[in-house]
């Protein structure tokens, strides 16, 4: 048996400056995956903004990501990626005045549903936490929504589909009360087989979160940190 | 994608984390520790019955250098089979390719000063040398050696705990890495000079004696020994665990300590304090002699 280990995605952060056009896009589409959810609800808390005005703060700041290359002055020294990017965040935020913003509506070219975030915050108590905490819970929210997204991918694209069907129904679902058995009589399986392609599918899915991470931060040293910090007790 | 809620993303944040040992007898209760190599769980071995510590490769150092680096740490720990060093039950690989071993869970609280007066705190400092002189005497120098890394058992037992940067003398040291913590690592380990060597080890452990001697101010011979094992340069520290637990040793059965040349006033002072009873009764006699001399003549 090998060791499952993990064919290392890169940073972003240094995708953005590849001379290869095509892994340019792919890194900017994670990075707006990523990042487009924290930023919008972010604006949303901390700006007192209306959901107009924060979907066009978000679509003009990615469009300034690309455009300035502003990331190219990020000092893993200093700081993680994820609070570099909302400080650049809250500067554009700045700059940009309402009239600014109500002469580029329109103009966003990000295919993102901002409806379903506004209703997650509809749903949400997030007056009870600052907007930093939120940022960061989102963040860790997208990281994983990013996962689950890929591992459905991944398990369609080689042919196991009971895998995440089985993943779907006993990891992504709210109710815990579910057992092996009750999912090895729906899907017409034995316990024993539940439990192995459960085992196997949590191990994939093991791998793309920290696969995401990787792509997520800049710096070996800081993806231990997220990671850390993510997958820990102290998460 | 759909959203996914609180309660499902730190149910997947365990999931993401948390190993599968389904391949082994052990079954996970709770985490113990994290450190920035491995992750401790207390765990049940379900063929032996009986609760264990789980030590699994941290999964974002995960790659097969870490996995090699622990399976190291467990083969050393294995080798040093001491009442002092826990012991190692078993070790192997999880599916997902992350390095475990299982060693005895000990039951107790880390080292502390307080409460303990000098004689019994030597007794322990004595006690946490002797692993350590063990490890040296087989080639095994630990590098991390701090209170945090001492147990006392429930019944006393002393251990000395956290094996993971430990090396054989006879090997290389990673060029430019930092092993220890603050305080209790050696100059040479400061600057990144990681060659394993004994008298690293000296400098924690003068440390450790400095920090559990620092409610009083310790008498010159304890001072001097603890100034000879923190010494700057390694040549003039004591050469391992064991010469320096002899000369600790030496001091707490009064006896003259190599660290320490000590004047006429001061080995009479120890000599008289070291046979109290003897001068006693030299002096009753004395005193008997006098009384029977003065008393006599009249």
């Amino acid at each position: 048996m090998s060791p499952a280990f993990p064919t290392t995605r890169r940073s972003v952060v240094l995708s953005l400056s590849s001379g290869d056009a095509g892994e340019r896009t792919r890194a900017f589409d994670t990075l707006v995956a990523l990042y487009w959810r924290p930023l919008y609800k972010y604006a949303r808390v901390s700006r007192g903004r209306s959901p107009e005005d924060c979907e066009d703060l978000t679509q003009s700041f990615f469009t300034r990501v690309l455009e300035n290359e502003a990331l190219a002055s990020y000092d893993a020294g200093k700081a993680s990626f994820r609070t570099f990017l909302r400080m650049l965040f809250d500067r554009h935020a700045a700059n940009e005045t309402k009239a600014a913003l109500r002469l580029k509506r329109g103009g966003g070219s990000l295919a993102v549903d901002f409806e379903s975030a506004e209703a997650e915050l509809a749903g949400d108590d997030a007056s009870a936490i600052s907007p930093e905490t939120l940022f960061q819970r989102e963040w860790a929210r997208s990281v994983f929504t990013l996962a689950v997204e890929r591992l459905r991918l991944e398990c369609s694209a080689s042919g196991r589909t009971t895998h995440f069907a089985l993943f779907e129904a006993y990891d992504l679902d709210d109710d815990r009360s579910v057992s092996y058995r009750d999912l090895a009589a729906r899907f017409g399986l034995t316990e024993t087989t539940v439990t192995n392609h459960l085992a196997a599918v949590r191990r994939t899915f093991r791998q793309l979160v920290l696969d995401t991470l990787r792509e997520a931060t800049a710096s070996e040293q800081e993806y231990r940190a997220e990671a850390r910090a993510l997958l820990g007790v102290d998460g | 994608m759909n959203w996914l809620s609180d309660a499902t993303l730190d149910h997947l944040r365990l999931v993401a984390d948390q190993p599968d040992v389904s391949s082994t007898r052990y079954e996970l209760i709770r985490e113990i520790a994290r450190g920035g190599m491995g992750v401790v769980y207390e765990a049940e071995d379900r063929e032996l019955q009986r609760r264990v510590a789980l030590k699994v490769l941290a999964t974002e150092v995960a790659g097969p250098e870490a996995v090699e680096r622990l399976r190291n740490e467990a083969r050393t720990i294995a080798r040093l089979e001491h009442p002092g060093i826990v012991p190692v039950h078993d070790a192997g690989i999880l599916p997902d390719g992350r390095a475990w071993y299982a060693m005895k869970l000990v039951r107790g609280e880390t080292l502390r000063a307080e409460g303990r007066s000098r004689t019994e705190l030597l007794r322990l400092f004595l006690r946490i040398c002797e692993p350590v002189a063990f490890a040296h005497a087989h080639g095994v120098v630990h590098r991390d050696l701090k209170p945090e890394n001492v147990m006392i058992g429930s019944f006393g037992e002393v251990l000395v705990m956290d094996w993971g940067v430990a090396a054989s003398v006879q090997g290389r040291g990673e060029e430019g890495l930092v092993v220890g913590t603050p305080g209790f690592m050696a100059p040479e380990q400061e600057r990144g000079d990681s060659a394993p060597d004994t008298r690293a080890d000296v400098f924690a452990l003068g440390a450790m004696l400095r920090l559990l001697l620092h409610n009083e101010r310790p008498p010159k011979p304890l001072r001097a020994i603890i100034g000879k094992a923190m010494s700057a340069s390694p040549a003039d520290r004591y050469r391992d665990a064991q010469d320096l637990a002899g000369d600790v040793a030496r001091y707490a059965d009064g006896l003259p300590v190599t660290a320490y040349r000590e004047n006429l006033l001061e080995r009479s002072g120890r000599w008289i304090s070291r046979n109290r009873a003897l001068v006693a009764m030299v002096l009753t006699y004395l005193v008997m002699r006098v009384l029977v001399f003065l008393f006599g003549r009249t």
